[in-house]
């Protein structure tokens, strides 16, 4: 049995960015993580022989300074490409290729409608980012830290100038549906757009008050003006936020599962692994997701019932569906040259629209909404030389699909790839391995209940001061010493490291 | 008709009448213009059939804003506000719920239903009462533009500030959560029996283009319990003698203070000169003049039908075509010629004379709406029936009733277009699902008008028969309501107003929006405010 001043449960990546944050600040910090290598949903794993992945993979988040604070390139960390493009994919069209800057391939009243979508949105998304890196504020206790940080916000607000204030307050509560057609004309590039305002959530195009406010979170990382691509899978990103905690001291256990979290007179005092052993410590942080943190590892009979109720009320099921396939070559898709790019298979928002309705009962489409991205064309540590790795995000699988998984999952995988041959005819005798992850399979193999990608639901309802909930909002819980340091935390799920480091930054003023 | 007014309203809906009524009572000399040749708008009593007086529109009233009844004396303008509760939820397989105004009532009621759920309504009702009381206090003031840094802006927002504060942190943050989710997920949180929840959810999506677990129907949910009867949160009543009674009584009200009105007379455009508004042309011709110009049509109507392009600035026209009216409702109002005979309550129960509903779960409801979104109406759609002839017997013979059926959801366009035969195989549908409840419902129809959106739209001229002259949504609630910028009643020419359900606090038979914009007005004018501030809440 060894003392610590800090103990965090989980080793993602939002647990080793704390660890590594407290650990520089001097804290004698121990990380435990159940599974046998770090990661979590950013371990970049081998899903079949010499074909490697992770259930994250891009980093639209990330932010400079994180990486310069923990000195990630020198333990290793990269880009393996600076800005992939995005591409809308329609079968029988054309496609169209989305950057920061412009598109090409689309009409020419999209071509000029897009800058001013992307002005509007560069700037509501720099007068909303400091507030993504702060702790969110409380105003009743009359913190002097958090009045500044709401006077910052208004003051942020203001200075867009009366128009653009306007529209942010307006557009904020838009469906992503109302706010693309707004703009633009052409179904497959809206539907593409559309994509990152619902990705993760049980929300669809037609859904009200959440689309900006994701785009918003997946605009706040500015490492590159585009969608930058870890080199080794997101596994190259987690393996240099582990090696720069150890390089400040922090240790890592792996294959240490911890079984609760130890109270003693509403204070914490440690942790318990499920092999018996006890850790002492003054502090703990959980990586996991709020329903785990709160309901098992602490246990309610700690809690009064009213925050327990705002813990149980949470909604925390998944909705996105993994997909690795193993492929013998680079698939050719109709209408590209290379397959380079997050390719969007979404002819539509209705498209999206009616595999939601599906999911909605609790079960999925034939035709299945995906993102695609083929990282091994830009990174060769992930498959085989001559052989190819293709990703997919899919949507909507249901966590609680009517009948379970176990039923299901050949008709899904099915499903996907008569979707994929879609757009790349004969990808299927292309196939050597697959792994099909959904969000039961998270749940089961990550411990992260619902299998949600954000812990708990990215929705302005659960935002800022209300994430995960009050009363746990600002990186502390009503128990004293034991934090939050995960995606359920503010600002929410996505990799970045964000909620990690702003919960060590929230511990080390609150000494 | 005179040829010069200080004022035109367009539109004698219950808002342009207020409007106009409070202009008048200020000593203005006012006119209103009518496309039909009824007054009333949507709140109105037609005698479509003999004998039976139908409200064929809006059917029920708790949003009348108090103040406003008693200021402008309307119950000595004939209008009587009639409390009625008892509503029962059936559901497929005999089964039924019921909401009673009797909070003891209501808790047995549940208890056969859930334990649990029976034990959570104290909760459910007291936070939703919260919010209802802390949104009263927006209704009859007009919303701050939060760009602005006008002092009377300023000290607005301080007003709403105080107000929120006045919860407590805790509840002000549980405010915001509710304002932006789902009704379903609200419900969710306190409910686990479908029933319990199909019965309280149906107040979320009444008129709205949205599903119940949509984001932003929680809003909507408490925009049907904010209203209050004789100052009884949350209850709903009649207006005896059918909606047109309020309408009547408005224009009751507005003569006696010399106002005028004129019908079939349609507005084809509000005539702008040198950035002024000075009056309206009517279709056949004859032009009106008036230094103020007061539309009660909808944002979208009154900006790019009534009003010429090149008199607004091209950004507003924008506005207008993106402003969401969304048509999602149908109506059918049927005369009877026997009381209805629901088996699963038992003989003589007093809940044989409340309302109806018939809905088994939330996710029956989310099917009605995903079929609304791919065009069509559902084969298993959501009806309230209301017998409002067994509260009000001025709208029926004894022995004869009239019951007011409002449906979610209908289509505004259908592939092809609405058609009589589509029409009528709508109401069909309608029948036959109340039939599956009342199987002898069909023998007892004496008469029966079915209206779609298009029927609304083309009569009542709500652009898409929306109910609320537009989506009750967080994008058009408040300041941002019907656009930002010009959510303070002023139009885009001096002298041009907006006082119909497309501005705050929304649609629902408030007067609310009418006398908000009056007071405005009256302050461009710089006359003294005749219009009441709302009852506070204790």
């Amino acid at each position: 049995m060894s003392n610590y001043d800090i103990v965090i449960i989980g080793a993602g990546h939002n647990g080793l960015a704390c660890a590594a944050y407290l650990a520089k600040a001097g804290r004698k910090v121990l990380v435990l993580e159940a599974n046998d290598e770090v990661g979590g949903l950013a371990a970049t794993r081998e899903f079949a022989p010499g074909f490697r992945a992770s259930v994250a993979q891009t980093l639209p988040q990330l932010n400079r300074g994180l990486v310069d604070d923990l000195n990630l390139e020198k333990h290793g960390f990269k880009l393996a490409l600076d800005a992939m493009p995005t591409v809308a994919m329609a079968p029988g069209k054309s496609p169209i290729s989305i950057t920061s800057g412009a598109l090409s391939g689309a009409n020419a009243e999209d071509s000029a409608a897009y800058p001013e979508y992307r002005r509007l949105l560069n700037k509501f998304a720099d007068a909303i980012n400091p507030f993504w890196h702060k702790r969110p504020p409380m105003i009743a206790d009359g913190d002097m830290g958090d009045l500044a940080t709401l006077g910052k916000f208004g003051w942020n607000l203001r200075r867009l100038g009366k128009d653009d204030m306007r529209e942010l307050m307006r557009m904020i509560a838009l469906p992503a549906q109302d706010l693309m057609d707004e703009f633009f004309q052409d179904d497959a590039l809206k539907a593409a757009l559309s994509w990152d305002c619902n990705i993760g959530s049980k929300l669809a195009p037609r859904s009200p008050n959440n689309a900006v406010l994701a785009l918003l979170l997946r605009m706040s990382g500015d490492l590159t003006d585009g969608l930058p691509l870890p080199a080794g899978g997101a596994g190259g990103f987690t393996d240099a936020l582990a090696a720069s905690a150890t390089s400040f001291g922090a240790e890592i256990r792996c294959g240490a599962a911890v079984e609760k979290v130890l109270i003693d007179d509403m204070s914490v005092s440690g942790v318990q692994l499920s092999n018996g052993e006890q850790v002492q410590a003054t502090t703990v942080i959980s990586n996991a997701d709020p329903k785990t943190s709160f309901l098992t590892l602490l246990g309610a009979q700690h809690l009064d019932v009213q925050f327990t109720h705002r813990i149980s009320r949470l909604r925390n099921q998944g909705y996105v569906a993994k997909l690795h396939l193993a492929l013998d070559e680079i698939p050719k898709f109709t209408g590209l040259e290379k397959p380079a790019g997050r390719l969007m298979l979404t002819p539509s928002m209705k498209y999206i629209e009616c595999a939601f309705d599906d999911a909605k009962y609790g079960g999925y489409a034939n035709e299945l909404p995906m993102e695609v991205i083929i990282p091994s064309l830009v990174d060769d540590s992930l498959a085989p030389v001559g052989k190819h790795v293709l990703s997919a995000n899919i949507q909507y699988a249901p966590y609680a699909v009517k009948g379970g998984w176990d039923q299901h999952r050949e008709q899904f995988l099915a499903n996907a790839l008569a979707t994929l041959s879609q757009y790349s005819p004969g990808i299927e005798s292309q196939v050597s391995a697959a792994e099909l992850l959904t969000p039961a399979d998270l749940e089961q193999q990550f411990n992260l209940a619902g299998g949600h990608w954000h812990h708990a639901e990215f929705a302005i309802d659960t935002w800022w001061m209300n994430r995960p909930t009050y009363g746990a909002s600002q990186y502390t819980t009503p128990i004293s010493g034991f934090h939050l340091c995960g995606a359920g935390a503010h600002p929410g799920g996505g990799l970045m490291g964000t909620c990690g480091a702003n919960a060590a930054r929230a511990i080390l003023e609150d000494r | 008709m005179k040829s010069k007014y200080d004022a035109i309203v367009i539109g004698a809906g219950h808002n342009g009448l207020t409007n106009a009524a409070y202009l008048a009572k200020s000593g203005l000399d006012v006119l209103v213009v009518e496309k039909n040749d009824y007054i009333g708008g949507a709140a109105v009593s037609r005698e479509l059939h003999e004998g039976w007086l139908y409200s064929n529109c809006s059917y029920v009233c708790s949003l009348l804003r108090q103040s406003i009844h008693r200021d402008l004396n309307l119950t000595r303008h004939g209008l009587m506000i009639v409390p009625y509760s008892g509503t029962t939820n059936f559901s497929l397989n005999g089964n039924y719920i019921a909401e009673y105004g009797d909070h003891d009532m209501q808790y047995r009621e549940i208890k056969r239903h859930s334990l649990r759920d029976a034990d959570a309504i104290h909760r459910y009702e007291t936070d939703l009462m919260r919010y209802a009381k802390l949104i009263r206090h927006f209704l009859l003031r007009t919303p701050a533009d939060p760009t602005s840094f006008k002092p009377r802006d300023l000290g607005e927002m301080m007003f709403m500030a105080k107000k929120f504060a006045g919860m407590g942190e805790e509840q002000v943050y549980e405010f915001m959560r509710f304002m932006t989710m789902s009704a379903g997920d609200f419900l969710d949180e306190y409910f686990e029996n479908d029933l319990v929840k199909a019965l309280y959810s149906t107040s979320s999506i009444i008129g709205t283009a949205l599903g119940v677990y949509s984001p932003g129907t929680a809003y909507v949910l408490l925009h049907h319990v904010m209203g209050d009867v004789d100052g009884a949160v949350g209850a709903w009543g009649l207006a005896r003698g059918g909606m047109g009674a309020i309408s009547n009584a408005l224009a009751g009200a507005l003569k006696e203070h010399d106002g005028a009105i004129l019908t079939e007379a349609p507005v084809a455009q509000i005539i702008v000169k040198n950035g002024c508004a000075r009056g309206v042309a009517l279709e056949d011709g004859r032009e009106i003049n008036a230094d103020i110009v007061v539309s009660n049509l909808d944002p979208k109507r009154t900006f790019t039908n009534i009003m010429d392009a090149a008199d607004i600035p091209s950004d507003l026209r924008k506005k207008a075509e993106n402003f969401k009216i969304r048509g999602s409702s149908g109506k059918v109002n049927i005369a009877l010629t026997g009381k209805p005979d629901f088996p699963s309550l038992p003989a003589d129960h007093k809940l044989r004379n409340g309302s109806f509903q018939f809905l088994d779960s939330m996710e029956r409801m989310e099917r009605a709406y995903d079929d609304w979104k791919h065009g069509r109406w559902s084969d298993d759609p959501f009806i309230e029936m209301t017998q409002s002839s067994v509260w009000d017997p001025t709208l029926a013979s004894p022995g004869h009733y009239f019951v007011s059926c409002f449906i979610q959801y209908c289509p505004a366009e259908v592939e092809g277009g609405w058609t009589p035969d589509k029409r009528d195989a709508f109401g069909k549908t309608v029948i036959d699902q109340i039939c599956n409840y009342s199987p002898n419902f069909r023998d007892h129809i004496a008469h029966m008008e079915v209206r779609t959106p298009f029927e609304i739209e083309n009569e009542i001229g709500l652009t898409e028969g929306n109910i609320f002259q537009g989506e009750l949504t967080i994008d058009q609630l408040m300041f941002n309501r019907p656009f930002p910028g010009y959510s303070q009643y002023r139009g885009p020419v001096k002298g041009m107003y907006m006082c119909g359900s497309g501005t705050h606090p929304g649609g629902g038979v408030s007067s609310a929006c009418g006398a908000n914009s009056a007071r405005e007005i009256l302050m461009d004018l710089k006359r003294p405010n005749v219009v009441p501030e709302d009852d506070v809440d204790e």
